[in-house]
């Protein structure tokens, strides 16, 4: 029996770990520049911009109040329009992009936010740009939070990934639903849950591990 | 060098907060190589002050003047040239808790652009003035108060600067470190004959370093001039509640060892 299993298990943890990595790499390009955006436009702030928190601050909100289940049925046009199909494993990481953009873009805010202001003024002293304040000093000094957010980032994704997995998309969720759920057959389910939960505690440890390594403030 | 013509800054009302006023008119002339202290309570105004010499407040009106240049007129794009020009210390530190101290040290030679040689020979000298050779690659968590304000001298050294602003460096460091401090930065004036503008709330501190001192209270300067004639002859109210304040910070430091008001004096001297 596990002979049959296996091939089918690793294929599903493959596409899974695929959806998750892409989707993750993708939305870390957009929501990076947005979170220091929105940490940084505030009154008085680097980057000034009140606009831009009136416009983005409501958008973000809004992706995020919306059920992920509902954004990607809804955005399937929109999925359609980009890879020109809404089914299977590279459809499904258009919807997963989405719903994580607006998550680490608060993660990075949050982060940023919490970088002590004495060193942005510091900076300033020393002469630096806005931009170089941004790379020289709040991404490295954010670094340990940064990583922890995108780790929680992951794990919420490998989450959305069994999801959209029922709308055809393949991975470790679409195997359980499919094979352990309409066709009962509980070994599978359970061989599933068991690679999920490996898996998401590989994420959370290396994660960790990194954060650790970022964090120089308590050695 | 250094010249603050009727500077005043407001602060627009907010919600929550009525227009606050935080200099009223603020003359002071600093010359080259001289260690000027600027004194007074908390809210007198005079961390204000100091921020509107690098133009990290904006002045509402009045002029800076810095080398013949009114600052206050920079552009967007000079200002962070002008700002290399000084170094800045501050009470917390401020340092990079991701970076070690070398690399904090380099941190002002970076942003100029400078290369990798010339960082090393700006900031391989700096580690012995400030004491810190064993240390150049710990971390700022590793360090103690004093170790890290040495970094934070250091490192607004390494631009080379003709001035070095100082606000309240030794507020947050126990009496022995801010002897040392303040005689590190003694001997800094002497052997780099940098111009210093001090800000501090305590006494010890102006009588320790300065050449000159400012008293200010409600956003004006009270009394100005030499550290010995104020000392001796301290007119405004201000000035006298600042010195008496001096004893009274020992008797509560010292839980009853002091005896009389000349032995606490005499503490409060060695301190500072």
């Amino acid at each position: 029996m596990f002979s049959t299993l296996a091939p089918i298990l690793l294929q599903a943890t493959w596409e899974t770990v695929y959806m998750v990595a892409v989707s993750l790499s993708i939305a870390t390009a957009f929501g990076l520049p947005l979170g220091v955006l929105l940490a940084t436009s505030g009154r008085g702030e680097l980057f000034e911009a009140l606009w831009f928190q009136r416009v983005f601050g409501p958008i973000v909100n809004a992706t995020r109040s919306v059920p992920f289940i509902i954004l990607a049925v809804a955005i399937i046009p929109f999925t359609r329009f980009v890879v020109g199909t809404s089914i299977g494993t590279s459809a499904a990481i258009v919807p997963l992009t989405v719903a994580a953009i607006p998550f680490i873009a608060r993660i990075i805010e949050g982060a940023i936010r919490e970088v002590d202001s004495g060193l942005i003024e510091a900076a300033q002293a020393m002469g630096a740009r806005p931009v170089q304040v941004v790379t020289k000093v709040l991404l490295p000094e954010a670094l340990p939070g940064i990583i922890h957010g995108l780790t929680l980032t992951a794990v919420t994704l490998i989450g959305y990934s069994a999801m959209v997995g029922a709308v055809g998309a393949g991975g470790l969720g679409d195997l359980g639903i499919r094979y352990g759920y309409q066709r009962f057959r509980p070994d599978v389910m359970a061989a599933v849950v068991i690679t999920l939960i490996v898996v998401v505690q590989a994420v959370q440890s290396f994660g960790d591990y990194l954060a650790r390594k970022a964090d120089k403030r308590n050695i | 060098m250094i010249r603050l013509s009727n500077v005043q800054k407001t602060y627009a009302a907010r919600r929550g907060s009525d227009e606050h006023i935080a200099l009223r008119g603020i003359n002071l002339d600093i010359a080259a190589g001289e260690i000027v202290g600027v004194i007074g309570r908390s809210g007198a105004g005079k961390s204000t002050l100091i921020r509107c010499i690098n133009l990290l407040e904006t002045p509402t009106s009045g002029t800076v003047t810095v080398d013949d240049t009114d600052v206050t007129r920079l552009s967007k794009r000079d200002l962070p040239l002008f700002r290399r020009q000084l170094g800045m210390v501050f009470q917390h530190f401020n340092l990079l808790s991701s970076r070690t101290v070398y690399d904090n040290i380099a941190l002002p030679l970076e942003l100029a652009g400078a290369s990798k040689a010339e960082i090393a020979a700006a900031v391989d000298p700096l580690l012995p003035l400030v004491g810190l050779e064993d240390k150049r690659d710990r971390y700022p968590a590793e360090l103690s108060g004093g170790q890290k304000q040495r970094v934070g001298i250091a490192r607004a050294l390494s631009s080379n600067p003709k001035v070095l602003l100082c606000d309240e460096v030794t507020s947050a460091l126990d009496p022995e470190t801010t002897r040392q401090i303040l005689t590190l930065l003694k001997d800094i004036n002497k052997r780099l004959g940098l111009t210093m503008v001090v800000i501090t709330h305590e006494m010890a501190v102006v009588k320790a370093l300065c050449d000159r001192v400012a008293v200010m209270d409600g956003g004006v300067i009270v009394e100005e001039g030499g550290v010995e004639g104020i000392f001796a002859d301290p007119k405004h109210a201000t000035t006298q509640s600042l010195l008496a304040d001096e004893f009274m910070d020992f008797r509560a430091g010292s839980e009853g060892n002091n005896n009389t008001g000349a032995a606490s004096a005499q503490t409060a001297g060695q301190e500072g």
